[in-house]
């Protein structure tokens, strides 16, 4: 019953492999060259290194969520994980560095980990598990921050600051952490037992139970990554913006899973890369900054260009398919 | 003879929910055999199979193994979207001096590894990209690699192709001459005479026969599987069915060279108005794609399909419009919708019909739905108890009534009468009697010979997805049945010996 | 296949367990409806009041219009997380077409919530692509359109017409409750008095057996993702009448999430097969219920969706069909 459809035509499955992992790549390097050309400022070093920096945070998620898709499953509480995280780091920065970066991973791990029980161990669907934390991890935020009223200033002077603001030769901090954040997911994914796991789990999941695959810790992992990463990027992002700003993050969970999508990762699981991903950051972001740039179109666009690439990549994926 | 049991059972039994799988088993694989275990549907095989490996615990018996076991199912249990090599090493990868995994040394030792069973694929490309032969093989390898002892296949070949099952049996063999003893599950006789040494039928959860396969005739193999003797006297009667019908001398039904590979090729059907034709032949010999071909529910390579003369497009619906109707095997995966009540499960097809502007006419609906509790006899507290509380045979009365109230001119039954109760089998039989009496044409699907041989006014046997001979009249005897099946006429005594040179 | 064997060991003395977990499945919404209500009487000042009935009815108006589409997709074992997005949609409609009068801005609104949903239903039926992921590209893209047909604007509006739609009544009660009421007996109609209706409830039962009864799937999933669709934007006209501005930022933000835990709360299973009208509109009620209380003995929002947000895994749980 469950392996019946698995048998792919090959041929189409090689276009299939041409366009998951050349696609993104061939629209960024279109994207970079048009702007480029028609707007001046694009190329601009000072340009471009905002353009990372932006594009950094997005990243971090999205690895975490490369993970959870190709495992077959969503995660929808990211938005408010990334809020959460950064309202964490914000009021645990005036007990120092450690205390800064240190609450908001334990704070978004704890809640990443409940989701992975939670599916892992009562089968529940991914999509009510997550958007539940969403709704959760929102009224944690309020909680904390006397509804939305107080938003927690971190001292400009504080350690933790550096982190979101410091810079090698004009690139902020959080573009390296997230640079080796990306190598390391792709090793682990490639090169490591545990990333075999991620895939067999989403590819064929009773078959990956038949083969000794550990499933259900698989997926527990996988989500306690993605809420901690999720954590990281709003920890990253109050040092940067110096405060917990609580209103940021909603619908952030549909930028990541957005990019992860474009960068050829099945939406079914079972494949996917994380190359792929930091491509499709780099594609949206680059998309964000010109639509930016042309100043007429509102950043509106931003988001409807997304859907449309989604349904692209998705439609694409399911009729090369067949 | 020496014995040296890798795996030994002795008086097994299993029972689910009331209903015994296995009855007293007792089972011997010798170290280096390849044991044929074979029996129809419901004969306990995959219980059997699923307590050797441990997934069952036996109500009460002894199970002794002496070996690491692997076991490869008839559906290929890997990855697709994985590389071959991924697959292969999947749980065990080689790892190189940084405890990541080495790639390229994965790959190497995947290539090498296939080329032993005759698969020079790209090893990094997904699996779902090799040929499902190649896949099985793939997963035969891993099987092997994990330093089985004994290699458990369950119909490993019936979806292949037939170069495909050539490969998989001369690996077979390369495994066997390794000294790796072998269970293999497989309806095709051919094979089975093949390569086997030793047989074991099981037949309604019981050993009915265990031993050296050369000696025993395939009629008697064929026999022993469907609990039919050769030479016992016909004795009709036994089923509630009534004498032959007076069948119209137009088919009503003409389904010609219907082929879907790898599981029928080029099958001929017709059916004249009040005839009832079955079809005979093992399991996995074709006979519910037959069906599901006529219907439009299976995607065909060729072949067509007319009613009373006209051709019919290839799809559920027009197949329906142009009077057939058919009864799936599967009551609860293609026939019943659990949550719906009695009723709504009966009139489910015939809807449209019994609504105006979309609108049902619940007076109408009730009318239809008293009229089959009435006649089937269907035992329910009210119409609108949930049909998946019912009995099977009750819920196959149901779903029958379903088929009969869009007023069908063919109607295709597959296995009608299975798992349900004595009393409602001997109702259902009746029933269709009754219905060609009225001038529907019906083709039976039954693994019960009785059934057929008493029920049908002809019978087409299929092998192996091909019509094996047709029979009428005077030739509607077990022992041609099971001549036809058992493919009397070829010997394959000659390949037999051949694969048993070095064998005990 | 595993399970089979403890299950049969231990069947009965599960089958009592089993019986009051379907018990509660069927009931649950009902218990804890009428305990809500009970506990408001005694406990919470001003609460049995007709007043307070309209308020609560009013705000959960556009949230029923929307479960109760999302009830029905569910039934066939999808889901639309794209309702929201259609809400907001609407909303941006609205204003570009009052200035044709208030019935042609209605009517455009709806048609494209039909034409949102009827595109959804065809990825899902035609090109075969997950409810989940096929909905997912217009929660994606929905939103961003919409605010960028209102410019990315909140527009106030002034038709007086449209916003008695919102704002007035008929006999004492208020329009918009009306209008879901009304859509609540269409929708229950519907699924149990037309083949439509039973045809949609056997494909999410048993989509293979009615694949070979020669049902119309394609056809109804497309059916039923499009009156999801319109419902989306009935509420989302709806809503955007009582505020007196078309506000696609905010319009049905998270209201997917409103709706599935509406439609699962009333005993309708996410494993499709049954759709529950009656439970989804208790379901409906029982939230508002929730957080009518909460906030009435001035508990603070943030704890009121932490709260929500277990009542949710807690339905589910329940309602999760052990196999």
């Amino acid at each position: 019953m469950i392996t019946t459809t698995t048998p792919a035509v090959p041929k189409a499955a090689a276009r299939t492999k041409v366009l998951q992992r050349q696609g993104a790549a061939v629209a960024l390097v279109l994207m970079v060259a048009v702007s480029w050309l028609v707007f001046p400022r694009f190329g601009s070093l000072d340009n471009l290194r905002d353009l990372a920096l932006q594009g950094s945070f997005l990243a971090v998620i999205a690895i975490g969520m490369t993970f959870v898709i190709i495992t077959g499953g969503i995660d929808l509480s990211v938005g408010s994980l990334y809020a959460l995280g950064g309202v964490l780091a914000a009021w645990g920065s005036q007990y120092g560095f450690l205390a800064a970066l240190a609450l908001p991973l334990v704070v978004c791990g704890a809640i990443g980990l409940i989701n992975g029980l939670l599916i892992a161990r009562t089968n529940m669907a991914p999509f009510i598990v997550t958007l539940a934390s969403l709704l959760f991890a929102r009224g944690l935020l309020l909680a904390i921050t006397d509804e939305g009223a107080n938003t927690y200033k971190i001292a400009t002077d504080s350690a933790f600051v550096e982190l979101g603001r410091g810079t090698v030769l004009g690139f902020g901090y959080p573009i390296f952490i997230a640079a080796v954040l990306a190598v390391l997911g792709g090793m682990i994914l490639n090169r490591t037992s545990f990333g075999q796991n991620v895939f067999a789990t989403g590819g064929a999941e009773q078959s990956a139970i038949l083969l000794g695959v550990p499933v259900a810790k698989t997926k527990i992992v996988v989500y306690t990554m993605s809420g901690t990463l999720a954590g990281l990027a709003g920890a990253l992002t109050a040092a940067y913006l110096q405060s917990g700003v609580t209103v940021i993050g909603v619908g952030l969970e549909l930028d990541a899973i957005s990019v992860v999508v474009i960068g050829g990762t099945l939406l079914t699981g079972g494949m996917g890369t994380i190359l792929g991903t930091v491509i499709g950051v780099g594609l949206i972001k680059v998309i964000q900054n010109v639509i930016n740039q042309i100043g007429t179109l509102d950043s509106n666009y931003q988001s409807v260009v997304s859907g449309v690439f989604l349904l692209i990549v998705v439609v694409l994926q399911r009729i090369l398919r067949r | 003879m020496p014995t040296d049991p890798v795996i030994e059972v002795a008086g097994v039994t299993k029972t689910f929910a009331g209903v015994q799988a296995l009855g007293d088993v007792d089972f011997t694989l010798q170290r280096g055999e390849i044991h044929a275990l074979v029996g129809e549907n419901g004969a306990g095989k995959s219980t059997l199979i699923k307590v050797l490996t441990g997934i069952h615990t036996p109500d009460a018996g002894r199970l002794t193994r002496n070996g690491h076991i692997s076991t490869i199912y008839q559906e290929v249990n890997l990855v697709p979207l994985m590389s071959v090599a991924a697959n292969l090493f999947l749980g065990r990868e080689p790892r190189n001096r940084f405890g990541l995994i080495d790639r390229a040394r994965r790959n190497a030792d995947a290539s090498e590894l296939l080329r032993g069973y005759g698969i020079t694929a790209d090893v990094s490309s997904p699996l779902g990209t090799l040929a499902v032969g190649e896949q099985q093989m793939v997963a035969l390898a891993r099987a092997v690699e994990a330093n089985a002892d004994v290699v458990i296949m369950d119909e490993p070949t019936s979806s292949l192709e037939p170069r495909e099952v050539e490969t998989l049996l001369g690996v077979v063999r390369k495994l066997h001459e390794a000294g790796i003893s072998i269970i293999y599950v497989s309806h095709r006789m051919d094979e089975l005479y093949r390569i086997c040494d030793t047989v074991t039928v099981l037949r309604d959860g019981r050993n009915v026969h265990s031993g050296p396969l050369k000696e025993l005739p395939r009629i008697e193999l064929v026999s022993l599987m469907l609990g039919r003797s050769v030479k016992e006297i016909e004795k009709h009667g036994t089923t509630a069915f009534g004498e032959g019908h007076h069948a119209d001398t137009q088919p009503v039904l003409e389904a010609r060279e219907l082929t879907s590979r790898p599981r029928i090729n080029g099958v001929n059907v017709s059916i004249r108005p009040g005839e009832v034709v079955g079809l005979a032949g093992l399991l996995g010999s074709g006979r519910t794609e037959t069906a599901k071909a006529i219907i439009g529910a299976l995607p065909l390579d060729g072949g067509t399909v007319l009613v009373a003369g006209k051709p019919v497009s290839h799809n559920v619906k027009s197949a329906m419009r142009a009077g057939i109707s058919m009864l799936a095997e599967d009551r609860k995966t293609e026939g019943i919708i659990p949550n719906l009540s009695v009723r709504e499960n009966i009139v489910l097809a015939a809807l449209p019909r019994l609504s105006r502007f979309g609108v049902i006419s619940r007076s109408k609906q009730d009318r239809i739905v008293d009229t089959f509790v009435k006649r089937l006899r269907i035992k329910v507290s009210s119409p609108e108890q949930k049909v998946a509380e019912l009995s099977g045979g009750n819920q196959q009365k149901v779903l029958l009534a379903r088929w009969l109230c869009t007023e069908p001119r063919i109607l295709l039954l597959d296995e009608p009468s299975r798992g349900i109760d004595v009393g409602a089998k001997a109702e259902v039989q009746a029933l269709i009697d009754e219905l060609a009496r009225e001038g529907l044409a019906v083709l039976l699907i039954s693994s019960e010979l009785d059934e057929l041989l008493d029920g049908a006014d002809r019978l087409i046997v299929l092998r192996d997805g091909s019509v094996a001979g047709e029979l009428e009249g005077d030739q509607l005897t077990s022992e041609h049945v099971l001549k036809a099946i058992a493919a009397e006429v070829r010997d394959g005594s000659d390949d037999h010996a051949v694969s048993h040179q070095n064998g005990n | 296949m595993a399970q089979t064997t403890t299950q049969s060991a231990t069947r009965t003395a599960t089958s009592t367990a089993a019986a009051r977990t379907r018990w509660l499945q069927d009931n649950g919404v009902y218990v804890a409806v009428a305990a809500l209500l009970l506990f408001n009487a005694l406990f919470t000042a001003n609460f049995l009041t007709l007043g307070n009935f309209t308020t609560q009815l009013v705000q959960a108006a556009p949230v029923l219009i929307v479960a109760l589409g999302m009830a029905l997709v569910i039934g066939t074992e999808g889901v639309d997380l794209s309702v929201g997005a259609v809400m907001a949609l609407a909303a941006a409609i609205i204003p570009l077409y009052l200035g044709a009068g208030p019935l042609v801005a209605i009517v455009m609104a709806l048609v494209v919530g039909v034409l949102a949903g009827a595109f959804n239903g065809l990825l899902v039926a035609k090109v075969g692509i997950q409810p989940i992921v096929a909905t997912l590209a217009l929660l994606v893209g929905g939103r961003g359109l919409a605010l960028v047909i209102a410019e990315g604007q909140l527009v106030q509006l002034h038709d007086q017409a449209f916003l008695e739609l919102g704002t007035g009544d008929v006999l004492g009660i208020p329009i918009s409750v009306l209008i879901a009421g009304l859509l609540a007996l269409v929708i229950a109609g519907l699924t149990n008095r037309t083949t439509f209706g039973r045809q949609l409830v056997a494909v999410g039962g048993n989509r293979k057996a009615a694949t070979l009864a020669g049902l119309p799937v394609n056809r109804v999933l497309v059916g039923v993702y499009a009156i999801c669709g319109v419902l989306a934007a009935i509420a989302g006209v709806l809503a955007t009448s009582r505020l007196a501005a078309s506000d696609p930022a905010d319009m049905g933000l998270l209201m997917e999430l409103s709706a599935i835990t509406a439609v699962v709360v009333g005993g309708t299973p996410l494993t499709g097969g049954k759709v529950r009208v009656l439970g989804t509109v208790f379901g409906v009620i029982l939230m508002q219920l929730v957080r009518a209380t909460l906030i009435k003995h001035n508990l603070p929002d943030s704890i009121a969706q932490m709260i929500q947000a277990a009542i949710i895994i807690a339905a589910v749980y329940v309602a999760r069909e052990r196999r």
